[in-house]
Parts: C-alpha cells; structure tokens; sequence
C-alpha cells in the first residue's frame, strides 16, 4: 500500500585488499599492539637514556618478579572488564588474604590449608560481589566498593599489624631462582604467566569466555542467544576475586610477611594495567595478553624512574597520560568501528 | 502451499494475559502455530504482537493462560529453555554482539570443540556452510561491527538456522533489507517452510505479508481480532480488522495539506549553500510560513545530513542560514533550539525518547529544557500541557505516568511529537517519524503535522515512504548521492513521477 524505496546498499566493486581482511578481522587488536610498541620504544629509549645499563636479564628477570602479583591481578580484572564491569576490591582482598595466610601460617597449621583458604577467602569475596552484581542489580562500581571496604575491613580484624612468615615452602615461591643464562624467573614468576596463559585458554578456547566477551559486547542479545549469561558473570568476579587470591600468596611470599595495609590502591594500577595493554573500559574488546603487556609497561615506567632516581610521584603522572592516551585512542576506534556500519 | 488444518499444531498459546504497570498489554489472547506453514501476525503498535512473541519465548513471564508446545505444556522462564524446546527469533533490533566474528555470532553457544577448547577451524568452517545455505558471501572472521544492518540481520537469521529451530520467528526481519536480500529471505523461508518449520512472521509491509504467508492472525489493543486464511481476508478487510476504523482519513489529510503557501515573504528559514565536505555537496534550502517541505531521496541519499546540518547537530564547514531574514550561526543544536527550530530524529530510541522516564515527564523535558532548567514550570501547566498532547495526539494507553519504555513504537513517537510541540517551534524536522509504526499511528502523526502547518508551523519532513511525502508537502526536495537535485511541486507530481525524478533528475533540470 505504500511505495517504499528500496535500500541501497554500498559494496565494494573489487575484492578486499589483505589489508583490509586484515583490519575487519583484527581491528580490534590495535590497542594491543599500541601497547607492544610503547613497551618496546620503552626499552629502547631506556637502555639508550641509561647508556645501556637497563636491558639486562637480571633486569628484565626482576621485572616479572616484582610485578608476578600485579599481572595476576590484572588478569582477573581482565575478565570484569571485558563484561564491562569493574572490581575495586582487588586491592585489599590482595592484603586480606595476605595477613589470612600469614597469620594461619603463624598459628601452626600447614601451608597446605592456609594456601587454599587464602584463594577460597578471595573466591568468597568475588561471589560475594557478583552476586550483587547480577541478583540484586547493583552497580559494579558500587558492589566491588562495598567489597574493598569489607576486604581492608576483614584484614584489619585478622591482624592490626604486620605478621612474619616462616614458612619455608611459602618463601620458596620467591627465593628459588631458576637461571637460564642471565635470565631467572622464580616460581611466582611461573605462576603468574601461567595464570595469563590459562586466562587466555578459558577466554579464547571455552564457551564460557566466549560469553565473556559476548556479554561485554552486547548483554541484551547474549540473553536472546541463549547464553549463559548470569553464571558467566557471577563466575567473572569469583575467578577475579580468586586471582585476588593468588595475588595475595604472591605478594605475602615476596615480601615474607603479611600486611593490612597492603594494596591500597593497588586496584587502580591493575585497571591502568589492563586499559593500557588495549582492553576497553566499556567491555567486549581487550586481551589478557595485553594486560601483561600493560603490566609490563606499568612495571617498566617504575623501575625507569628508579634507575634515574626521580621522584616516584612522575610514576602517577606518567602513567595516568598514558591512560589517557590510550583511552582516546580507544574512543578513536570505537567511534572509527560505529562510523563504518 | 496452505497448512491442513488437520495437522497437530506445534504452538498452542491459550488465554494468554500480560500486565506491565499501567497497561494490560495482553488480554486473554489465543494464538495457533502449526508445522510446514507461514503464519502472520498483524496489528498495529501497541496491538500486543512483540508481548506475543516475548511471552512465546520466555522473555516476558505470562500472568495468565497456557502455552503448548509439541503437546507438551511448557513455561520458559529465559531464552536459552525456548531455544531448546525448538523455538529461535530473529528481532527486529538486531540482537548479536558486534565486537565479535560473523561466524561466532552464528555459532555462539554451539561451536565446534576439540577436545577441551573450541576448534575455531571447523566453527568458522560451519557457520561460512550456514551463511552460503543462505547466499551470503561473508567472510566469517570479520568483525560484524563492519558490516552493514541487512548483513547482519541475515546473520542472525543464519544463527536461527544452526539452532535447527521446529519454529522460526521472525519479528520484522525485513525493515532494513532491500528488495534482492528480501528476496533472498523469502526463498529461506519457503524452503524451511517446506521441510516442515512453522514461521511465524510479523511485518508492517502488507505485500511482504500476503506475499509469503499461509494464515493470518490479528490482534487489535492487546486482545485477538481473528485468524484467517490468507485467501480469505484481502487486504482492506484486514487493515480495517488492524485498525478498527476506516481509512479515509488520510485522503482528508492529502485535500487539506494541499494548499497554497504564500511564497512571496521572507521564509522562516532559508539555508544558502549548506554543505559539509564528504557528508553533502552545498545545498539550499527555503522552508515559508505554514509550508510543509518534503524531502525525499534513498536512503544515504544525504536527506538527513541536510537536516543534520541545518540543526547544527553536525557543523557546516560552507554556507549560511536565515531565520526570518536575519543571519544566525547554528553551530550546535542549542543555537537551533534558541531560533525555535527543533528536529525529532530518525533514532527514536537512542535520540529521541527516555524509556525510564513517564509519558509526561518526557513531554515537560523539552518545555523545561527551553525554559532554563532554574525556572521550574507549574505544575498545573505541566499537567495541562501532558494532557493536551496526550488527547491532540492519541497516545496509548492515555495514561501521562505510564513509563515510555513500555509504549509501542507508535507511541513512543507521538511521546517525542508532543516533546518537540510543546516547546512551540516555528521549525519542526520530522526525520522519519513513521518508519516501523503501523498505520493508525503514521495516519494520527500525520493528521497533526497537517493540521499544525494550517495554523502556521513550518515543517521539514523526511520519509522513505514517498505516498506520506507527497500527501503531506507542497514542495518536495529530491537528493541523490549526496546532493540536492531538484524540486517539485507536490500538487502536480505523482508517485511515478517522483520515483522518476529521484532515480533520473540530471544536472540543470531541477526546478
């Protein structure tokens, strides 16, 4: 009964170049490689600025070490982002299972159960939130607050100052170096890369990652697909929480004693991480190899600024340009992937 | 090929009722769906067919009646346990996740697995098998984001294919696909039909819908009107079953709108050389006192990029606009809104309406708007004002608190109508204001805007639907390729004409 005019639509005469086969496929990896090439014009600009004293394997080696909880850290977060949530909470469940491990370590029991009640503590944690999250509709923002306060909360009440730890098997995690050449890595250096590793297996090879990112890009049509959708969530802030976790044994192992006031802030560091190595705040797009990446970069800038002696307050400034540079960077390509449609 | 009616129906929905705040959307509706038949539903906005289709699939929970399904009584509380049961949709709005590949948007859920991980090989592999059944020639590793609407609609319609569904609902899945991709769709569909699939299918255009279907059912304000054969309801008996009233009203619309406009003042707004490089080659524009402007093109054609331009909603690098003779700069939409010029957009649902605000509340956010968020507006004015365009416009259910959200698409759009009146424009943009609406709501909005430009509003109206743009202006504008070629006298152009003009107007024949 009407005249309705039919759509036009534009296709290309020609078939498309490589590199447009390219851009359509792995458009989205471009922050990831902006973040390979700050690390690497990093490097360079740092061995050329210390007159080659930087690039070194005990150097790069220490890199990993020092920063083993943080990269944990970031890949949990990883996960929250990539839904388009957020956990503040990371930081100070880091420091509550921390004193936890410590003090069980303390009053005489194994590190065969202080080890798994420190993730389980953690995983606790994370239900907790995510259970707000997607039960009772709370923001993320909101429901991991609630869980940082109860996570530096419950650290307090384990123990008001630090405790030591002498557990040999706990110690080991960070003493024992395993050289190859110049190079070392030690066994929370291991088990950091491993939690990368099977953090890119369950988000890249497993439906349940899958519906990760499908939740991150659109949670309304992952519904309609029939997606799993509120267990994946739940399960982003458990395995989260968990990394939380781990990253508390890390830590307590590399500083050999537990502290409550451990990680303050530490949250936002794993957010820089994970948004400079190119996953967006908005969710659905990002690599957990990127977050090593950024935490790489983020480790990188500070031990710089160590070597030149500076000020670590430029450490802030520096890294949150660079924040802000890739989240323009970031609003570039979305604007860019909406605008071609 | 109609469906025998001896065959056992696979859907059986009985008594159906759903309540939202402040509306029975559903009254005791009853609905048949049986195997190896096309079976329409029909009504206009508001009728009650997307609550249907979401009570059928588990989106809405039904507050009374029984749904069967293969025999078996069935209440789905989610998607996921209608897509098991055999039931797949294809929405309107397309429901994938655009950060992801083609192919795992058509195999999400269901991928190929080697041992504990997905084998990407062989899922890519399958869903490019799925989308060439369909004649898509996509490549499954490209992000969808990078796709056209019609692809990926035909995208979603390749996932419904996977699921191996008994029943395919498709909810207006023609709304942006050209005629070929219709086409194409059609042949799918009837070859599903045959291998014993029940479709259910809903579209507002009337030819698609005889063109393909075996049976109709009609819903009308929430409750069923009747299910037919298609061969025995034509066409007018059905629009008369959607809308419960005759249809002379628009040719009252076409004689009244009809008028001479005094040309001979200074227009209301004059654009002189508007142009933006890339977007629209310099164009003019003169809209007079009481005139309605048409502007009529294809889609991309640069229609809404003029009126974008003129609102300042994108900046014009060359040009300039009058208002009433004086210059004025409209770099941004307040200074369009300062000179009284007002644009309702294409995007109803991401620029135009706020769902989780009340009818009224939307209506006053533009008055208020105007007036400087400090001053706040009586409420008795406030109430008046909801109460007049809720009646001037019919919008249902006339209630001023129930939330936009939960209105048809009709509604919402006679909401944004009256958002924009109330503010008193001199200048009305109407970008597509009836696309998607059924014919009750296009013939109420344009009852309105007609009568609205008898008393002096100047209006610039955007349609594909080139009936409504010859029945309502007296002038009509045709861009091609980003570019204004011409303009006709509507009182003297036909339909044919016009499609002519559009397709064929060269350089120097323009008006």
């Amino acid at each position: 009964m009407t005249a309705t005019m039919a759509r036009s639509e534009r296709r290309t005469g020609a078939g498309p170049s490589a590199f447009q086969t390219f851009l359509s496929r792995h458009g989205g990896m471009m922050p990831t490689f902006a973040a390979v090439l700050i690390l690497l014009l990093l490097f360079v600009g740092a061995e050329a600025f210390l007159r080659g004293d930087f690039i070194s394997g005990g150097n790069i080696s220490a890199l990993l070490l020092d920063n083993a909880y943080l990269m944990v850290l970031a890949v949990g977060m990883t996960f929250v982002i990539l839904t388009g949530g957020i956990d503040l909470s990371v930081g100070s469940v880091m420091a509550f299972t921390g004193i936890l491990g410590a003090k069980l370590l303390a009053d005489g029991l194994p590190a065969a159960i202080a080890v798994p009640a420190m993730l389980l503590g953690g995983a606790a944690i994370g239900l907790f939130i995510g259970i707000l999250v997607q039960y009772f509709g709370v923001q993320p923002f909101i429901a991991s607050l609630a869980g940082l306060f109860l996570g530096r909360g419950l650290a307090f009440i384990v123990s008001l100052s630090s405790i030591r730890v002498e557990d040999t098997s706990l110690l080991w995690l960070q003493s024992e170096r395993i050289w190859m050449g110049a190079w070392y890595i030690t066994p929370t250096g291991i088990i950091a890369l491993s939690t990368v590793a099977i953090a890119a297996f369950v988000l890249h090879l497993t439906r349940f990652g899958r519906t990760i990112y499908a939740i991150g890009g659109n949670e309304q049509s992952a519904r309609l697909m029939g997606l799993k959708v509120g267990r994946a969530k739940v399960l982003a802030y458990v395995i989260s929480g968990s990394c939380a976790g781990l990253a508390g044994l890390i830590l307590t192992a590399y500083s050999g004693a537990g502290y409550p006031r451990n990680g303050i802030g530490t949250e936002l560091d794993a957010i820089a991480a994970v948004v400079i190595g190119g996953t967006l705040l908005t969710g659905g797009r990002g690599y957990v190899v990127g977050s090593m990446i950024g935490v790489f970069v983020y480790g990188t800038i500070k031990s710089v600024i160590n070597f030149m002696g500076a000020e670590q307050s430029w450490m802030q400034i520096i890294v949150g340009a660079l924040l802000l540079l890739f989240i323009v960077v970031q609003r570039a390509i979305v604007a860019r992937s909406e605008g071609r449609r | 090929m109609p469906a025998d009616t001896e065959v056992p129906p696979i859907v059986q929905m009985r008594g159906i009722t759903i309540r939202f705040p402040g509306v029975l959307a559903l009254d005791g509706v009853d609905f048949t769906l049986r195997p190896g038949e096309v079976h329409s539903l029909m009504g206009e906005n508001g009728a009650g067919k997307s609550t249907l289709i979401k009570a059928l699939t588990g989106v809405y929970a039904i507050d009374d009646g029984s749904i069967t399904v293969a025999g078996e009584r069935r209440s789905f509380s989610t998607a996921a346990d209608a897509q098991e049961a055999g039931i797949s949709t294809v929405y309107q709005e397309v429901n994938l996740c655009s950060n992801l590949t083609v192919g795992e948007n058509v195999m999400l859920g269901h991928e190929r697995r080697r041992g504990t991980g997905i084998d990407w090989k062989a899922t890519h592999r399958e869903a490019a098998g799925h989308l060439a059944s369909l004649g898509l020639d996509v490549d499954p590793r490209s992000i969808l984001a990078s796709h056209s609407i019609a692809i990926q609609q035909l995208v979603a319609i390749s996932r419904a294919m996977v699921l191996d569904a008994k029943v395919l609902i498709l909810d207006e899945p023609t709304s942006s696909l050209d005629r070929g991709e219709v086409e194409q769709l059609f042949g799918v569909i009837r070859g599903l039909r045959d291998q014993g699939v029940a479709i259910l299918f809903v579209s507002h255009f009337l030819d698609q819908v005889y063109e393909i279907s075996d049976r109709i059912t009609v819903l009308r304000n929430g409750a069923l009107v009747g299910e037919h054969p298609v061969e025995e309801l034509p066409r007018d008996a059905l629009v008369t079953k959607m809308i419960g009233r005759e249809l002379d009203d628009l040719a009252a619309i076409a004689s009244s709108s009809h008028r001479t406009i005094d040309r001979t003042g200074t227009p209301v707004v004059k654009a002189t050389g508007l142009g933006r490089r890339g977007v629209l080659e310099p164009a003019d524009l003169e809209v007079y006192e009481g005139e309605v402007v048409g502007l009529a093109g294809l889609l991309g054609s640069g229609r809404t990029e003029l009126v974008r331009l003129l609102y300042g909603a994108d900046r014009a690098d060359e040009g300039s606009i009058e208002v009433r003779g004086a210059p004025v700069k409209v770099h941004q939409p307040r200074h369009a809104i300062d000179h009284r010029i007002s644009l309702s957009s294409e995007n109803r649902r991401e620029e135009g309406v706020v769902a989780d605000l009340t009818v009224a509340e939307n209506i006053v956010l533009g008055m208020q708007a105007r007036q400087g968020w400090l001053r706040r507006i009586p409420q008795k004015d406030q109430d008046a004002v909801v109460k007049e365009y809720i009646e001037a416009l019919g919008v249902r259910p006339a209630n001023p608190n129930a939330l936009v959200g939960n209105l048809s698409g009709g509604n919402q759009q006679k909401v944004l109508l009256a958002r924009w009146l109330a503010t008193a424009p001199q200048l009305l943009v109407l970008d597509e204001p009836t696309r998607g609406i059924d014919v009750g709501a296009k013939a109420d909005i344009q009852r309105k805007v007609a009568e609205l430009s008898a008393q002096g509003l100047s209006v610039v109206f955007i349609s594909s639907e080139l009936e409504e743009v010859l029945r309502l202006a007296q002038r009509v504008v045709v861009l091609r390729d980003r570019r204004k070629v011409g303009e006709l006298d509507s009182a003297s152009t036909d339909l044919d004409m016009l499609i002519d003009y559009i397709a064929n107007a060269g350089e120097g024949s323009a008006a």
